[in-house]
């Protein structure tokens, strides 16, 4: 047997870099910004960027914490419902105790996310029911605790502090604050999946739950962990959302949660878990909000909006395919050398 | 030590032991009689029971007419659907074709292309809509979830493209009519006939030929299924096509009824469609699910919703129930496979406790 010449540790990285599953979204990006910024300069003043992140910020971290759930082969469908709520509840908490710190509003509301995300996680593994129908059926109770909940009330702007409104307003070198506020979750969540112990696990149970269990890797307690962070990410959503948006009642996040899904599917989160970052669903949320914003700033008819985020899932998950394919018959042609 | 098999397809487990346990033999009868669908249709019939004595106003003729008007396009979608599921896929952008189908609808018709032209154009887009996810799932060989997810966003946004915010209502009184009417006085939609049909013929397909056969084989196992023989894509492939198809009827029977075509028609209620087959007893790991079930599945929660707003609760409880029915059917057999392999291990270890006493 021949031994192989190690190649250049950099050349190996900078290969290793342009082959990750971020870089065909992140193109994606980069191109629909400078074509769109090309032919309409107004896309990238200071005010459109505020806006283009502001945005994509409350998706982004729902996005994020759908990943986490997706690489274990499950899904969580009832984050449009868990957002409905915890907004909702967050509005009440300030209507309810004006004077509440607003750090508190935060706390209460992802400990009642991770609540509402417990409920699922548990049902899923206790019951070892797939989470599609579970999460489909919590999708429908929450949604309608939040209707029992609120009614017909919808709290507005006006019944909260200023404080926490400019959470929203105010910037930071042109970064809105609960911008970078999303910047550190994702990037703490990506460190987490990529360099502990727990993350891998999610990897490897979602590669093969069977496998994992043998393996030793306790698949109850992690899967449960992922339902649970998405329940929490899902709460902190949810309390931005009361601070970026006006009205919150019992409607509140209808309909998200196939928008989350579909930006960290496009992300290149694999649907049946084991591969895929939360970096890229991130950019796969801010890709699919920027291109409203993009076809508005192009003038295209605002209609054509969701047929492109269609084309663009489906043309994520063919490139996903062909990049699997072309990596397995590598895969095979050099065992077959090494016979 | 026992070993414990357990035949999926029926409801009853065998239990084989090293010990001589008695064999429980349930006749046929006992087994249909006890089995989900069985189970399914006494809930049904009980709600409906309680619904006729206790709701005013329930035992109309008019409340039948509404209720099964309600539940016609989730019954109709229901049965594809429960194919496409027993063979392990699923297929989310049905409720984007029923939007698309009412759009196109109503511009064609706008444009004064003749009504039954229209119809006929309507369920071609939908066969070839169905046929787009089919040849993406099976010849492409992704993901039907995150396939139809894409198709769910790209069917609604063309849709979008066709009509815009506009509506089309001035739809030919006869076809209008026709979608309510009902057959003499039993307050039965003349539509249901169509169901009925369309709910034979999946019904037969699937419980009486060895394409159905194939498909509960090829949800068990797609490997297998190949090796014996079935052609894998192309039966998935036409699964899809029968969802598009089926879907643009919806869709037709959706914009007459309401005698307004518009691009967001139907939003949602995929959930829906999906919720009612899996409470119909359709696994979503594929391979298990009767016609049957899914019928009975989609009246109870059609008719729970129903009794539930003429009862004059509002419409929170309903989505409450429609959740809560949903977890506990499937969580249900869980519960009761957890109680049978408890109780099934006392029974072993007080007969190995009665035969070391005996020794």
């Amino acid at each position: 047997m021949q031994t192989q010449t190690p190649p250049r540790s950099t050349s190996k990285q900078i290969s290793r870099f342009l082959r990750s599953r971020e870089i065909p979204v992140a193109s994606a990006l980069i191109v629909l910004v400078v074509v769109t910024a090309t032919i309409n300069p107004l896309f990238l003043t200071p005010q459109g960027v505020k806006d283009l992140l502001l945005n994509a910020t409350i998706v982004v971290i729902l996005a994020i914490g759908q990943a986490v759930v997706i690489i274990t082969r499950n899904v969580d469908l009832s984050v449009g419902s868990i957002l409905g709520l915890v907004a909702f509840g967050t509005g009440t908490l300030f209507a309810v105790y004006p004077g509440i710190p607003i750090i508190l509003v935060f706390l209460i509301g992802m400990a009642f996310g991770a609540v509402l995300g417990a409920v699922n996680g548990l049902l899923v593994t206790i019951a070892k029911v797939p989470a599609l129908v579970i999460t489909l059926g919590t999708l429908y109770i929450y949604r309608g605790l939040n209707n029992a909940w609120a009614g017909g009330t919808q709290y507005f702007a006006g019944d909260r502090p200023r404080a926490f409104s400019n959470l929203s307003t105010d910037t930071i070198f042109g970064f809105p604050l609960i911008t970078l506020l999303a910047v550190v979750v994702v990037v703490g969540v990506a460190v987490v999946l990529a360099y502990t112990r727990a993350g891998r696990d999610l990897y490897a149970i979602g590669s093969d739950p069977a496998a994992a269990r043998l393996f030793g890797i306790p698949v109850t307690r992690r899967v449960l962990g992922a339902f649970v962070a998405s329940g929490v990410l899902a709460g902190l959503a949810a309390v931005l959302y009361a601070s970026r948006f006006n009205a919150v009642g019992a409607t509140t996040g209808t309909g998200l949660e196939l928008d989350v899904v579909a930006a960290a599917v496009v992300g290149g989160v694999a649907i049946f878990g084991g591969s895929g970052t939360v970096v890229g669903a991130a950019i796969g949320a801010l890709l699919l909000t920027t291109i409203t914003s993009a076809l508005t700033a192009l003038r295209v008819d605002k209609f054509w909006q969701q047929a492109i985020v269609g084309v663009l899932i489906i043309a994520a998950i063919s490139v996903d395919r062909l990049v699997s394919l072309n990596r397995a018959r590598k895969l095979r042609v050099s065992e077959a050398r090494n016979v | 030590m026992s070993e414990r098999t357990i035949i999926r397809s029926g409801e009853s487990a065998t239990t084989t032991t090293a010990g001589a346990l008695p064999l429980r033999v349930r006749s046929r009868w006992t087994r249909i009689l006890l089995s989900r669908d069985a189970v399914m249709f006494y809930a049904l019939i009980a709600v409906v029971v309680y619904a006729y004595t206790q709701v005013p106003y329930f035992a109309s003729t008019q409340t039948v007419g509404f209720l099964l008007l309600d539940v016609i396009p989730i019954l109709l979608i229901a049965m594809p659907m429960a194919l496409v599921i027993i063979t392990g896929e699923i297929d989310l952008s049905v409720a984007s074709t029923v939007g698309l189908t009412s759009a196109v609808m109503g511009v064609l018709f706008q444009a004064g292309v003749p009504i039954g032209l229209v119809l006929v154009l309507c369920l071609l887009l939908g066969t070839f809509l169905g046929a787009f996810n089919g040849f993406l799932v099976t010849t492409l060989g992704l993901p039907s979830l995150a396939v139809t997810i894409g198709t769910l966003a790209l069917y609604r946004g063309f849709a979008l493209v066709v009509i815009g915010d506009n509506a089309v209502a001035n739809f030919p009184q006869e076809l209008t009519r026709f979608s309510t009417s009902k057959l003499g006085d039993t307050g039965i939609p003349v539509v249901m006939l169509l169901v009925l049909v369309v709910a034979l013929f999946f019904g037969v397909l699937l419980h009486f030929t060895p394409f159905g056969r194939a498909l509960f084989a090829l949800g068990f196992n797609k490997e297998a299924a190949a090796f014996v023989g079935i052609r894998v894509g192309r039966a998935k492939f036409w699964l899809f096509v029968s969802t598009g198809l089926v879907s643009s009827l919806a869709g037709i029977f959706w914009t007459l009824r309401y005698s307004s075509a518009r691009s967001d028609n139907a939003t949602g209620i995929e959930l829906a469609v999906i919720a009612a087959v899996l409470l119909g007893g359709v696994s979503i790991f594929g391979g298990k699910g009767s016609i049957p079930g899914v019928i009975i599945g989609v009246l109870l929660i059609g008719t729970i919703n129903y009794t539930l707003r003429l009862a004059r609760f509002s419409d929170v409880v309903l989505s409450i129930v429609t959740g809560a029915l949903l977890i506990a059917s499937v969580v249900a057999p869980s519960i009761a496979e957890w109680a049978r392999g408890r109780l099934h291990a006392r029974r072993t270890t007080r007969l190995e406790l009665q035969k070391a006493a005996a020794q």
